[in-house]
């Protein structure tokens, strides 16, 4: 084998270095989010059981449980879900297949400026538009509130993604005679699929955690939901509430919801990812 | 064909032509909410914008018993903030994101992506209290005394350490907004072909050099994903107000408290009567969005300039 | 997943969610009532609304934390039953509401002065004068000569004074401030009483709990927090020189009794500031909390369902107080909210 020289020694261990420091900051982030579950789980372990999950809240001293919140943010993530991802890659889509051109590019910048809006503005603008209008609180308007958050996520991310797709794909299949709508749908989507759902797995965490504007649209409840007409509870409200409290059997019930939480988003994104696994890679 | 068709669906296919209309409506629909948004806060705004003129982007006071209002202690807090984030926060996507993709190997790149996922569905909140309980004080007892006496010659790090501040504040945000960040860079990575990673090799070049050649190429990508992350650093409230100690002041110490245009908005709006408050408080939400807007642009042409030369894949 | 079978989900879940969405709302005889307001009086609502639902099976009342002035903004709105708020409405408010709102006093709480610090074994004592002047940032040390006035067994540090004060809106910092404006015409003039006011000194804590939190981590510091949270996370309460001249602690008899000393002096609507009140044993930063009702009930069903509550609470509701650490009403007082409570109406009529 050849000797190297001294400048292919220096970038080995150039190379060398920054492979370390990349896997450093790997454990660092993995350490970080440790130090974090540690510190939920020490401070809601006490709380935890069968009964806290399907139990209604209860007054201070009485127990109670979290079940309610849980059927409610389940509800309000599929109602966002369901409004937000396909508008979400709707945009996605119009954004990166519609070529460039002025307008194209004042909608991708609106879309990037509504990344930045606080969620208590999409609240109180959902309340004036909805709830006001209404008259009353509904699960409805918290489901719309944190579909416009989950939105501009979506839609940058799916554009990001579908930009990367080769270009040799949508001209093999355009070759075949598919037209352009069975390209985009059948081809590019598919093939940038991981990344969309990166970018819907994101909103959905986004929006699972969310308090302020649902504080205004779904306002809460203590008992389980009957309609989407109502207000209705979520986890984030609860956990919101006992927080703030000053009772310590009210804060461990909030870090035990928190743990339910970040387990049920950890569920949704394992699905997820399950479902629409490339089966051929 | 006539034009506004041939527009429509340059193929004449009509499956093509509802194809685009549903597209360009689901665009329109969001564009006409975001405009909605900003025309309702500027309308709500007049008054402030009337009272205090341009005075309120430079004015450092926020009375609202004397009525006295102004944005610049926020707009400071909200931009060094987000920068502090950023600055932590994207070498360490970078670096988590080239080290699941690049160099992990398959089994341990996926359980480690789904932890660094798992950061972003903390309610913040839950980064709230974790904040004051947790990361203030250890900022405070272990990390801002060392950095007062290795850095303390300069103005950012002067001052008395509470452990509650601009950088606590910023620091928190670091760690919300590195799991957006980091899984936007690592898709983008990973869709980047291999034929780039084996031409640079082939052509002798390291792993850590094949990697660079892969960064540029995701470059677009990558600033996309800054600009999510960014976006969601200034958009944030309940875990920065619970740690950034809420002063409406300009001081150069990153461990003094400070104040950001989302903080201030969460903790007053609901309260806030005075029709001057109200407005004053509304004029905030409108230069939140003007903020994002430059900030963003600044990023794109940064983004711009670097990958003006460069073919994309 | 193939597309198809993605598109066939989708229309499954947009199908099941948008049939539950339309269902009809439950059995008619249900009563559902929605109230908003003050995070103060929170866990003494919901330990109320637990308790009267076990005897009235068929009311469902829900109370959401939101505070007093999303309260206030929220009944004035029509959006919920009632609304809840620790200061009275002012007579702006009052004129810019759509019909008239009555108050109703449902219990009392207090504002308690606590800090840090290290080697201190009695709760420390304050007069009035200084917790302003520390307020304002005039006091800096622990170990000033005014604050050792007052304790001279304790053993003060020389540190600086970190003060926490409220980021946000809320009706506990209106109560302090209001108090401050009275006892400190320095405070009146440079600050005012607000619930947003412009702290001269001191960083902000978010919530009570952010407050108590902030203390409770950082050493030398000092803050003012409802009496529960103080208690509850073990943290030393300072007792604070009366209008009468006596250091008192911050019990809730010495809560009702501030109360029941300002009686004679509170007006008809009930709408009244209790700080610094006469009377030998009156705790000076106490205050009422309120619950907002329309005098005119629109729905008389739901009406008089609001207007049981809100007797059963008064009557019934004050026994479960003192455990929660909130101060019953006194007795005058409860006579006058039972006025109240019987001039509500619902179409002419009375609802009781």
């Amino acid at each position: 084998m050849m000797r190297l020289s001294r400048s292919d020694r220096a970038r080995r261990s150039v190379s060398w270095v920054m492979t370390s420091l990349t896997a450093l900051c790997t454990i660092v982030a993995v350490g970080i989010l440790f130090v974090i579950l540690a510190y939920i789980a020490m401070r809601g372990i006490s709380a935890l059981n069968f009964g806290f999950l399907v139990d209604t809240p209860r007054p201070v001293g009485e127990g109670g449980g979290i079940g309610n919140a849980i059927v409610g943010s389940g509800l309000l993530l599929l109602l966002s879900c369901v409004v937000g991802i396909p508008i979400g890659i709707a945009c996605g889509i119009y954004l990166s297949e519609f070529g460039g051109g002025w307008f194209v590019s004042a909608v991708r910048f609106l879309i990037d400026t509504l990344t930045g809006i606080p969620s208590i503005v999409t609240g109180v603008f959902v309340y004036a538009v909805i709830v006001l209008r209404m008259k009353h609180f509904s699960a409805f308007a918290g489901g719309i509130a944190l579909a416009l958050i989950m939105i501009p996520i979506v839609a940058r991310t799916t554009e990001e993604m579908i930009k990367l797709v080769p270009q040799s794909l949508r001209e093999g299949a355009l070759a075949l005679g598919a037209p352009q709508w069975r390209v985009t749908l059948g081809v590019v989507l598919p093939a940038a699929a991981s990344g969309i759902v990166t970018g819907a797995m994101l909103a959905i965490a986004r929006v699972s955690g969310e308090t302020a504007p649902l504080l205004f649209t779904a306002f809460g409840s203590r008992f389980y939901p009957r309609n989407l007409n109502e207000p209705i509870a979520s986890l984030t409200v609860q956990i919101y509430n006992y927080a703030i409290s000053p009772y310590d059997e009210w804060h461990a019930q909030a870090w035990a919801a928190t743990l339910v939480l970040m387990a049920l988003i950890l569920s949704i994104n394992l699905i997820v990812r399950f479902l629409t696994r490339q089966k051929f890679n | 064909m006539s034009d506004w068709r041939k527009r429509l669906s340059p193929t004449g296919n009509f499956g093509d032509a509802i194809f685009r209309l549903a597209m360009l409506g689901a665009a329109l629909l969001v564009v006409a909410i975001v405009v909605v948004m900003i025309v309702a806060l500027a309308s709500h705004s007049t008054l402030s914008i009337k009272q205090f003129g341009f005075s309120f982007l430079t004015s450092r006071e926020w009375d609202p018993v004397k009525g006295q209002f102004g944005a610049l202690a926020f707009i400071y807090g909200t931009i060094v903030s987000s920068l502090i984030a950023l600055l932590i926060s994207v070498p360490l996507s970078l670096g988590i994101a080239i080290f699941l993709v690049e160099q992990a190997p398959r089994l341990i790149a996926r359980p480690i992506t789904f932890l660094v996922e798992l950061l972003a569905a903390i309610p913040s909140v839950v980064y709230g209290l974790w904040g004051i309980f947790v990361l203030a004080p250890f900022l405070r007892v272990h990390v801002e005394p060392r950095l007062a006496r290795v850095f303390g010659w300069t103005p950012l790090f002067q001052g008395p350490i509470t452990g509650i501040g601009l950088l606590t504040g910023g620091v928190i945000l670091a760690i919300m907004v590195t799991p957006i960040i980091s899984a936007v860079v690592r898709d983008v990575l990973a869709a980047v072909p291999n034929t780039q990673r084996e031409a640079a090799l082939a052509l002798g070049a390291t792993k850590w050099e094949t990697t660079l050649v892969v960064l540029v190429n995701g470059a677009p990508g990558i600033a996309g994903a800054v600009i999510l992350g960014l976006g969601r650093a200034i958009g944030e409230t309940m875990a920065v107000t619970m740690v950034i100690g809420n002063r409406p002041e300009i001081s150069a110490s990153l461990f003094q408290p400070s104040y950001t245009l989302a903080s201030v908005i969460a903790n007053e709006f609901t309260e806030a009567t005075a029709d001057i408050y109200l407005s004053s408080l509304i004029e905030l939400g409108l230069i939140l969005f003007a903020v994002t807007f430059v900030v963003n642009a600044i990023a794109r042409l940064m983004v711009w300039r670097v990958t003006r030369g460069t073919a994309g894949a | 997943m193939s597309l198809s079978k993605f598109g066939a989900f989708a229309a499954l879940v947009t199908l099941s969610i948008a049939s539950f969405g339309c269902s009809g709302g439950g059995s008619s005889s249900e009563i559902r009532l929605q109230g908003a307001g003050a995070t103060f009086p929170n866990p003494l609502y919901q330990k109320w609304l637990s308790e009267y639902g076990k005897a009235h099976a068929n009311v469902k009342i829900d109370y959401q934390s939101i505070g007093s002035g999303g309260g206030i903004k929220q009944i004035q709105a029509r959006t919920v039953d009632f609304g809840a708020s620790d200061a009275p409405m002012t007579d702006a408010e009052l004129k810019a509401s759509p019909a008239e709102l009555i108050h109703v006093p449902t219990v009392l709480g207090a504002v308690v002065i606590t800090y840090n610090l290290q080697g201190i074994a009695k709760p420390l004592r304050f007069s009035p004068d200084v917790i302003a002047d520390i307020f304002l940032g005039r006091i800096t040390k622990w170990n000033d000569a005014r604050i050792k006035a007052d304790n001279a067994d304790a053993n003060l540090p020389a540190a600086d004074i970190a003060v926490v004060h409220r980021a946000e809106s809320s009706g506990t910092s209106f109560v302090f401030t209001d108090y401050l404006a009275k006892v400190s015409a320095d405070w009146k003039q440079k600050v005012g009483a607000d619930k947003a006011p412009n702290w001269p000194v001191g960083q902000g804590g978010k919530g009570n709990e952010g407050v108590t939190g902030q203390i409770k981590q950082q050493p030398n510091t000092i803050g003012y927090v409802e009496l529960a949270y103080a208690t509850q996370n073990k943290l030393p309460v300072a007792l604070i020189k009366n209008a009468s001249g006596n250091f008192v602690e911050a019990t809730i008899d010495n809560v009702t009794a501030a109360a029941a000393g300002s009686a004679a002096s509170t007006p008809d609507d009930l709408r009244v500031s209790i700080t610094n009140a006469a009377g030998a044993n009156a705790y000076p930063i106490s205050s009422y909390t309120y619950v907002l009702v329309y005098k005119d009930q629109t729905d008389a069903t739901k009406g008089k369902a609001v207007v049981d509550f809100l007797w059963w609470g008064i009557h019934d509701g004050e026994s479960f107080a003192k455990d929660l650490q909130y101060a019953p009403l006194p007795a005058e007082i409860v006579k006058r909210a039972e006025t109240k409570i019987n001039s509500i109406t619902s179409g002419g009529k009375p609802l009781r």
